[in-house]
C-alpha cells in the first residue's frame, strides 16, 4: 500500500496544527459558528445536536494492521468504543468531543491517515474497488491512480470552495464494483486500440435528492492527461454549478441543465485552452506511485495444497461459508475473504474496538497485514492462501465476522438513521434488526440469491437506497416512521435507479412487505434469474400487484 | 484596512471609487468594474493606474480584452464561500498573463488566505474583524504543497 514520504507527513501533519488552532480559535469565540463549519468538515467534523460524528478517510478503502490497531485505539479513547464503516469507505466516529479532534486527527496522522475532506464542498475521498489488484477481471490497478487523485485533490487551493460536494471513483475492471455511475466523477481504465492505458470519463452522476446515472463525457482519455482533464471538469463546475439552492448544487444538475453533449463540449474548450504540459502525469510518477501497489509476496505452489478440496466435501458450514463469502483471486491458491459486519445482532457496518484488534491480527497471519473496506459496509481480507482458509473461517467466527450471507437480502446497506443522525426522517437500524429476524434461514436466503437491500433513513440517500435492487427510504408521516419501498436499482455495470414500489407502509409492515415482494420474485423467475433481472424483466407492476391487493 | 503582500502588511496606493464617485485628477484608482464600459476613454487616459473591481460572476474571458490597460484588479468575494473568484485569478494569471495587482477583497478571512494566495491574488484585503498576527501565522501554515500555483512552479511530483 501507498507509504507517506516526508513530503506527505508533513502535510498531515500541519493540516492538524491548523485544525487545533482553528479549533482553539472557535473555542476562543474570535471564530463565528458559519465560519468554522466548512473548516471543521473539511476536517470530517459534523457537530450534531445529539450525535457529533467524525468521519475518517480510508483511501481507496485499503488499510494497514498499525492503522486498524490505531482506529481501535480512537474508538476506545474517544469514543464509546466502535466505529461505524461507511459505503464510500471511510470510518465513522460519533461521541467525538470538539477539544478532541484535534487530537484525534494527530493519532491518525501518526500512522498515516487524515480526515482531510471526508466532509464539506469540496473533493472528497477518491473511491475504488475493493478487489483492486486481486480481481481476476481486471484490466489494470486503479489504486495508483486513486492516490494520485488523492495527492492532486487535497488542499487543492481552486477546488476548496465548490458549489457543493463533489465525489470520484475509479475502477479499472470490467464489472463495476466501485459505483462509478453514480458519482460526480467515474473513471474507468480502458485500453485503446494500440494497448495504450486511459480512462472513459463519465460525469454528473450522484445519488440523494434527484437521483441521476452519469453520462460518458470522453471515451478515452490518456492516463497522462488525467489531472488536466479532472481540473477542467472542476473548474468548469466551480465557475458554473449553482451556488443559490443547496439542494440544485451538485455538477448532476448543472449536467441536466446544460444537457450532457453541451456539457462535455464546455469541459473539452476547457481541455483544449489549458496547459497540458503543466498538469501532464510522467510515467515516472504513475511507477513510482504503481510500485506501492505490487503483488506482495504470494507464494508459487499455493494452488497444489489439497486440504482445501478436502475439507469442502466434508465441512457443509464451511463450505456454505467458502462459497458466499469467498470470492475468485488473480493469483492461483488464494481467494479474497469477505468479512462480514451484518450479523443479525448488530448494526450493519458496526464494529468494535476489540473487533478490530481482532482483524488487525487476522490480517497480519492470513493476508500480509492489509485489510480493506468494501462499499456494502463489509471487510475484505484480499491475499488470502486456500489453505489457510478453514483456520480463518473458524477465526472470523469466533469474532462474528463469519456469517455466510455475503450478497444476500441480509447483507444490506443502512445508513445510522433516526439513533445517530439529525436530518433522519425515520429509523434504519430498528427495520434492519426486523429484516433479520424475518429472514433468518439460510436455506431461503441462498435460494433467493444475490439480492441487494440499501436503506436510508432520509432522502440524503447515505444508504444508497436508489441503487438498492430493493431500496428503502425512511420518511415521517407526523412523527412516525414509515417505509417507501423501491425496486429495480443497480449500481453496478448496467446501473439503474429503483422505481417506488407504492405508497409507504408502516415500521412494523417492512419485513412483511418484503416477503410478499421475494414470494412475487419466486413465483415469477425464470431458470436461474436473479430478482434485479426478473424485477427488470416484468416490471414492478405485478409486484405492487401483489403487495398492495390486501390493503385494499 | 489591513492589506497584505508577499506576507507582509502594506500600506494602500489605491483608492477605491465608489459608482458614481468622480474620478480624481490624478492617483491611482479602481473602480466598479460597471464604470469601464461607459467611462474607458476617460480612465485610459487618466493620470495614474487604474483598477477594476468585479464581482464572482465576471469571468476572466471578459476581463481578458482590456487587461493591459489595467494596473489592478480587485475580485470581491461577497462570502467566503463562494469559491468562484479562485478560478477567476487563477485564469488571469496563467491563461491571460495578468502580471498588475490581483486584490482579494470582501469576506476575505485567515482561513482561506492560503489558498487565495496559491491561485495568484498578490494583495489580501483582510475583512476589518480579522486579527492581524494570525493571519500572517495562516499564510505560513503549510511548508509543502502538492499542486503547482503562484508559491510554487511545479507540482509536488515534479519535485520529489
Ligand atoms: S440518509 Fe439521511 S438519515 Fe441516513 S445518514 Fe444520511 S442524512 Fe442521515
Amino acid at each position: 500500500m501507498y507509504r507517506y514520504d516526508a513530503h506527505d507527513q508533513q502535510i498531515v501533519d500541519e493540516r492538524v496544527a491548523q485544525f487545533r488552532d482553528q479549533t482553539r480559535r472557535f473555542l476562543a469565540g474570535e471564530l463565528g459558528e458559519e465560519e468554522f463549519r466548512p473548516l471543521r468538515l473539511m476536517n470530517g467534523l459534523y457537530l450534531q445536536r445529539h450525535a457529533p460524528m467524525l468521519r475518517v478517510a480510508i483511501p481507496y478503502g485499503l488499510l494497514s494492521s498499525a492503522q486498524l490497531r490505531s482506529l481501535a485505539h480512537i474508538a476506545r479513547t474517544y469514543d464509546k468504543g466502535y466505529g461505524h464503516i461507511s459505503t464510500r469507505q471511510n470510518i465513522q466516529f460519533n461521541w467525538p468531543r470538539l477539544e478532541q479532534v484535534p487530537d484525534i486527527l494527530a493519532e491518525l496522522a501518526a500512522v498515516q491517515m487524515h480526515a482531510i475532506q471526508t466532509s464539506g464542498n469540496c473533493i472528497r475521498n477518491t473511491t475504488s474497488d475493493q478487489l483492486a489488484g486481486v480481481a481476476p477481471d481486471e484490466l489494470a490497478d486503479p489504486r495508483p491512480y486513486c492516490e494520485i487523485i488523492r495527492q492532486w485533490s487535497t488542499l487543492h487551493p481552486e477546488f476548496s470552495y465548490l458549489p457543493r460536494k463533489f465525489k470520484i471513483a475509479v475502477t479499472g475492471a470490467q464489472s463495476d464494483r466501485a459505483a462509478i455511475q453514480v458519482h460526480d466523477i467515474g473513471l474507468q481504465l480502458v485500453a485503446d486500440s494500440s494497448g495504450e492505458i486511459g480512462f472513459r470519463v463519465l460525469v454528473g452522476g450522484g445519488l440523494g435528492r434527484a437521483p441521476m446515472v452519469g453520462v460518458t463525457v470522453r471515451e478515452f482519455l490518456p492516463r497522462g492527461d488525467l489531472l488536466s482533464y479532472l481540473e477542467a471538469i472542476l473548474r468548469t463546475y466551480n465557475r458554473l454549478g449553482r451556488r443559490d439552492n443547496m439542494h440544485k448544487a451538485r455538477i448532476k444538475i448543472l449536467v441536466k441543465a446544460t444537457g450532457a453533449a453541451r456539457f462535455a463540449e464546455l469541459v473539452e474548450a476547457e481541455f483544449a485552452q489549458l496547459d497540458r504540459a503543466a498538469l501532464a502525469l510522467p510515467d515516472a510518477e504513475i511507477e513510482r506511485v504503481q510500485a506501492f501497489f505490487a503483488p506482495p509476496a504470494y507464494e508459487a505452489d499455493a494452488a497444489e495444497d489439497t486440504s482445501l478440496a478436502d475439507r469442502l466435501e466434508h465441512d457443509v458450514a464451511f463450505a456454505r461459508w467458502y462459497r458466499r463469502n469467498t470470492v475468485a483471486h488473480k493469483q492461483p491458491g488464494y481467494r479474497a475473504v469477505y468479512v462480514s459486519l451484518k450479523a443479525p445482532d448488530q448494526p450493519p457496518g458496526d464494529l468494535t474496538a476489540a473487533q478490530m484488534e481482532t482483524l488487525a491480527a487476522l490480517a497480519d497471519a492470513y493476508s500480509f497485514g492489509e485489510v480493506r473496506t468494501t462499499h456494502q459496509q463489509n471487510l475484505l481480507l484480499a491475499d488470502v492462501r486456500q489453505a489457510d482458509l478453514p483456520a480463518l473461517w473458524e477465526a472470523l467466527a469466533a469474532a462474528g465476522f463469519a456469517q455466510p450471507n455475503i450478497g444476500t437480502l441480509t447483507d444490506m446497506i443502512a445508513c445510522p438513521g433516526l439513533d445517530f443522525c439529525s436530518l433522519a426522517n425515520a429509523g434504519t437500524l430498528d427495520i434492519a434488526a426486523q429484516i433479520n429476524q424475518r429472514f433468518d434461514d439460510l436455506d431461503y436466503l441462498y435460494d433467493l440469491g444475490d439480492i441487494r437491500l440499501n436503506m436510508s433513513g432520509c432522502m440524503n440517500a447515505c444508504g444508497h437506497h436508489h441503487v438498492g435492487h430493493i431500496g428503502i427510504l425512511g420518511v415521517d408521516k407526523k412523527g412516525e416512521s414509515w417505509y417507501q419501498i423501491q425496486l429495480g436499482g443497480s449500481s453496478a455495470n448496467e446501473a439503474s435507479l429503483g422505481k417506488v414500489l407504492g405508497p409507504s407502509v408502516p415500521a412494523e409492515r417492512v419485513a412483511d412487505t418484503l416477503a410478499e415482494v421475494l414470494a412475487t420474485y419466486v413465483a415469477l423467475r425464470e431458470g436461474e434469474e436473479s430478482f434485479l433481472e426478473t424485477v427488470r424483466r416484468v416490471g414492478i407492476a405485478p409486484f405492487k400487484d401483489r403487495v398492495y391487493a390486501e390493503a385494499c | 484596512m489591513t492589506l497584505i503582500k508577499d506576507g507582509r502588511l502594506i500600506k494602500d496606493h489605491w483608492r477605491r471609487l465608489g459608482p458614481s464617485e468622480p474620478l480624481p485628477p490624478a492617483g491611482d484608482v479602481i473602480v466598479p468594474w460597471a464604470r469601464w464600459p461607459v467611462e474607458a476613454e476617460a480612465l485610459q487616459a487618466h493620470d495614474g493606474a487604474v483598477g477594476v473591481q468585479i464581482g464572482p460572476e465576471e469571468t476572466a474571458e471578459e476581463l481578458a480584452p482590456i487587461l493591459p490597460a489595467l494596473g489592478a484588479i480587485a475580485i470581491e468575494f461577497p462570502v467566503f464561500k463562494d469559491g468562484r473568484g479562485y478560478s477567476t485569478a487563477r485564469l488571469l494569471r496563467e491563461r491571460y498573463g495578468f502580471t498588475g495587482e490581483l486584490r482579494a477583497t470582501g469576506d476575505v478571512l485567515i482561513d482561506q488566505l492560503f489558498f487565495l494566495q496559491r491561485v495568484g491574488f498578490d494583495v489580501l484585503e483582510l475583512r476589518p474583524d480579522q486579527k492581524v498576527q494570525d493571519a500572517l501565522a495562516a499564510l505560513r501554515q503549510f511548508s509543502v504543497r502538492y499542486q503547482a500555483g503562484a508559491d510554487e512552479a511545479q507540482p509536488l511530483y515534479r519535485r520529489r
